[in-house]
């Protein structure tokens, strides 16, 4: 076989010409695949970023700086620890228009139209806190109304933007960072409106949740991986859990509103009941995490355990609960973040009442965080809508440290067997 | 205070109890040849604690239930009640005025009729409370009893108590089927009383739907599901997907096939960070930033009627809540795919991207397929995105920049207005959430099915 030397023809130009094509091909693909990425990743951050734009003005309150003095106005103080009833006994006592008047005096006849209506509260408040400041008098933060708040920083009406930008020249007019935001509740306005009423709400529902939640979830977890024989009965059991994971959560509400309601009427919007409703939503979700948690310590620890004497349930409750815990609270904690984010449910049964003063019990009318959002989301002017933002903000955080808290338990307690 | 009182009976009794009988199990071993018992102390303490503490329980449960009631007639067959008038809201008024008083929570009745019944409302409640009291003491009584003469030396405490903990865990795990049972059995129920009012053809292929809340004799006419059931695939199956499927799946890919570990590391929990959003962020998302801006494009490129609300805003801000979910399910998919599948597509001289578009999506289909289908199931069950961005009129349109209802908007509209329960309005709202578990549930079904199988083929 001498003679013509075999040539493949591999470096054909043809050859050459494909294999540039496919390998553009392949570049395109990866790009994208990595702009794909690249867009939800972006999306995330335009999100997260649109909140914080609008929710950090969320936290001040547009404020007037108003010099009042109390001489020869005979105000007293009333010692009680009843703040409301001091806050009133000052109110007859003509604090309002002490502080009108005071407000007239610095900003003239059109500025003082603009004091929030509810602004003489925050010189009660400070007068209780502090009633020395009655001899000394003061000068004191007022919230604007809402329309003038808005103006100020250049939207809605335009009557009022010569005004604030003529207050805001002698320096009387400014933005300041509202504390109160985090310790008042729901209010009318959105000057004097607070997200405490509704993280208290929040507080005594997950609590509930977390009560009946975790006890039967973890329970119900140990008895289908350890103890269930396997039957038919099992099989429906685990059946309903993976269905209940993946119901959608509105309808936790029509069974929340059809049974919880109907056997407690007088509960409408009371935390134990969004409580118990969340709960079912919850459970599931601890059930699956649990039995992953508790197939994953070893046979041999159990094997142990019973070598040296111990009956089915001390294996159970003193090696494999233990060893299993810290998956099983990386579970719950996940389960209870989206317990507090979740809003359909609640919407059904009721919760989501105007409550302007914070809950004090289990039984008591309360909203919740993300309700409150949804609630406030109606409202549009730029007051509410940053007053939103700033809302979700906060429920983000909380989201956030559970999260948080759930990565550090399992990198830090979770062992590889 | 009246059911306090026992709880606390119950818990210092089961704990007295659970004292002695420890005490006495210690004797047990102490005097028992070898010093041994089959059980230890605390088995006996248990078993001793909980028979006197947990009838005293239920009992307390059951009193506080029932006792108001007793009272209630107690008070009625005084002499003081016949002057009451017969029934009605002033009748229950003057009752509960009389309670309130009785029981310290008024300082006087406002109404004059109560007065006279505060008497006998405060004897029939110490009465009751007593008895209360004494039922109490004695069920735990009759328990320690029960225990005490049972506790002997050879007596098997702990398998009794062991055998209570298992009844536990199985209760426990039956609160699962009886949550189901629950919403199957709600739905149903209310379903059949809605269907009662409308018929279900109506209910199934009418396509005008329009409810007028306060109506209690129903327009069948105005009950047509069709156009909710229209928006919410086209919102939650078409706009939705349209948006999560690539992305998801390219994401998926780019994860598994091209990003380092390094990268992976980083990429993932970022994208998983878009499913912990809470659902009432995105749809003030929709609401406040994408809506106008999709009303804003819909005007631009000539559609006149472009609504504030729309279904493409709300189907787009969904799609992007779902990535995650689709990404990660096809993430798992692909894996699963036997890496000697890959190495062989490789070994034959294909680039990467052609052994993923021949070899590994091709194997992974019925996982992704059924991922999509879990996505869709998710999409479609989605409230508040809908609520919040998608509108309230029922449109039967194919134009995204129209505004369009869903069925989980309408079971939130009819039940959070002012309709009374047993409106057929309100009613027709758990006819919806019947046909949406139904969905919701089959698909689920059908695409947890479809991995196992899939998975096998490949075990």
């Amino acid at each position: 076989m001498t003679g013509n030397p075999i040539v493949t023809p591999t470096r054909s130009p043809a050859f050459e010409a494909r294999l540039k094509k496919r390998y553009a091909a392949e570049r395109r693909f990866k790009a994208l695949g990595l702009g794909a990425v690249g867009f939800s990743l972006l999306v995330l951050v335009f999100l997260l970023g649109t909140m914080i734009w609008n929710g950090l003005g969320g936290f001040q309150r547009t404020v007037f700086d108003v010099p009042v003095s109390f001489e020869g106005m005979g105000l007293t103080v009333m010692q009680t620890d009843n703040e409301g009833a001091a806050i009133r006994a000052l109110q007859s006592q003509g604090l309002p228009e002490i502080v009108s008047f005071a407000a007239e005096k610095t900003l003239g006849e059109a500025g003082a139209a603009q004091i929030n209506s509810e602004a003489w509260r925050e010189v009660a408040s400070a007068i209780i806190a502090d009633p020395s400041v009655v001899q000394r008098g003061g000068t004191f933060a007022l919230p604007t109304t809402d329309r003038f708040s808005t103006a100020y920083l250049g939207e809605g009406q335009a009557a009022l933007q010569p005004l604030a930008r003529e207050l805001e020249a002698q320096g009387h007019v400014r933005r300041a960072f509202d504390f109160g935001f985090l310790s008042r509740a729901d209010a009318t306005d959105a000057q004097l409106v607070g997200i405490w009423g509704a993280l208290v709400g929040s507080f005594y529902t997950m609590i509930v949740t977390l009560l009946l939640a975790f006890p039967i979830g973890v329970l119900a977890a140990l008895y289908l991986e350890e103890y269930a024989p396997r039957n038919r009965w099992t099989d429906i059991i685990e059946v309903s859990i993976n269905n209940l994971a993946a119901v959608p959560s509105i309808i936790f509400g029509l069974l929340g509103l059809a049974v919880f309601l109907t056997l407690f009427p007088t509960l409408r919007s009371a935390p134990v009941i969004g409580g118990m409703t969340l709960a079912l939503m919850t459970m599931p979700v601890i059930v699956i995490s649990g039995r992953n948690a508790i197939k994953a310590v070893p046979p041999s620890i159990r094997d142990g355990a019973l070598a040296v004497g111990a009956s089915p349930v001390q294996v159970v409750f003193h090696h494999v609960l233990p060893l299993a815990l810290p998956g099983i609270l990386t579970g719950t904690i996940i389960g209870m973040a989206r317990a507090l984010g979740e809003t359909a449910p609640l919407l059904l049964i009721g919760m989501r009442a105007f409550v302007s003063t914070p809950p004090t019990g289990f039984t008591d009318n309360a909203t919740v965080l993300p309700m409150q959002i949804y609630l406030w989301s109606d409202q549009v002017t730029r007051g509410f809508v940053e007053r939103t933002s700033a809302a979700i903000i906060v429920l983000l955080v909380f989201l956030l440290l559970m999260n948080g808290l759930a990565i550090y338990l399992r990198n830090r307690f979770e062992k590889k067997w | 205070m009246s059911s306090v009182i026992p709880l606390l009976l119950a818990i210092g009794l089961g704990l007295a109890g659970w004292l002695v009988a420890r005490g006495r199990a210690w004797r047990f071993r102490r005097e028992a040849p070898g010093g041994k018992i089959p059980s230890l102390p605390i088995y006996h303490a248990w078993y001793a604690g909980l028979w006197i503490g947990l009838p005293m329980l239920a009992f307390a449960a059951l009193w506080r239930g029932i006792s108001g009631n007793l009272v209630l007639q107690h008070v009625l067959s005084s002499p003081d009640a016949g002057a009451l008038p017969a029934f009605g809201l002033r009748r229950d008024a003057i009752l509960d005025e009389a309670r309130a008083v009785a029981m310290g929570l008024a300082d006087r009745a406002l109404i004059p009729e109560a007065q006279p019944l505060v008497e006998p409302f405060r004897e029939a409640m110490a009465l009751y409370n007593w008895i209360g009291v004494v039922v109490a003491l004695l069920l735990g009584l009759v328990g320690a009893a029960w225990a005490f003469t049972r506790l002997k030396p050879n007596f098997g405490a702990r398998s009794r108590i062991e055998n209570g903990v298992l009844v536990v865990l199985f209760v426990a795990s039956t609160v699962a089927i009886l949550t189901t049972l629950g919403i199957f059995g709600t739905l149903v129920f209310e379903t059949v009383r809605f269907f009662g009012m409308v018929s279900p053809v109506d209910f199934l292929l009418g396509t005008h739907w329009g409810p007028d809340p306060m109506s209690m004799t129903p327009d069948p006419a105005r009950y047509g599901s069709i156009p909710l059931f229209w928006g919410t695939i086209f919102i939650g199956a078409i706009i939705a997907m349209i948006v999560a499927i690539p992305l998801g799946l390219m994401s998926a890919i780019y994860l598994t096939q091209y990003a380092s570990p390094q990268a992976r590391k980083w990429i993932k929990p970022a994208l998983e960070i878009l499913a912990g959003v809470p659902t009432v962020v995105y749809g003030y998302f929709a609401a406040l930033t994408v809506a106008p801006a999709v009303r804003d494009f819909g005007i631009a490129i000539g559609i006149s009627n472009a609504s504030s609300e729309s279904a493409l805003a709300a189907g787009m801000v969904m799609g992007i809540m779902i990535i995650p979910l689709v990404s990660s399910l096809a993430d798992d998919s692909i894996s699963a795919v036997p890496q000697a599948m890959r190495d062989g597509s490789l070994a034959m001289g294909a680039t990467t991207n052609e052994t993923i578009r021949r070899v590994l999506i091709p194997a992974a289909l019925p996982g992704i397929v059924a991922g999509v289908m879990l996505a869709i199931s998710r999409a479609i069950g989605e409230t508040m995105i809908v609520v919040m961005a998608a509108g309230a009129a029922a449109n039967l349109t194919a134009n995204p920049f129209e505004a369009m209802t869903t069925v989980t908007f309408q079971i939130v509209a009819m039940l959070t207005g002012e309709a009374s329960l047993e409106s057929p309005a309100t009613l027709s709202a758990f006819a919806l959430g019947l046909v949406l578990f139904m969905i919701t549930l089959a698909l689920n079904v059908i695409a947890l099915r479809v991995v196992k199988r899939f998975r096998e083929a490949y075990e």
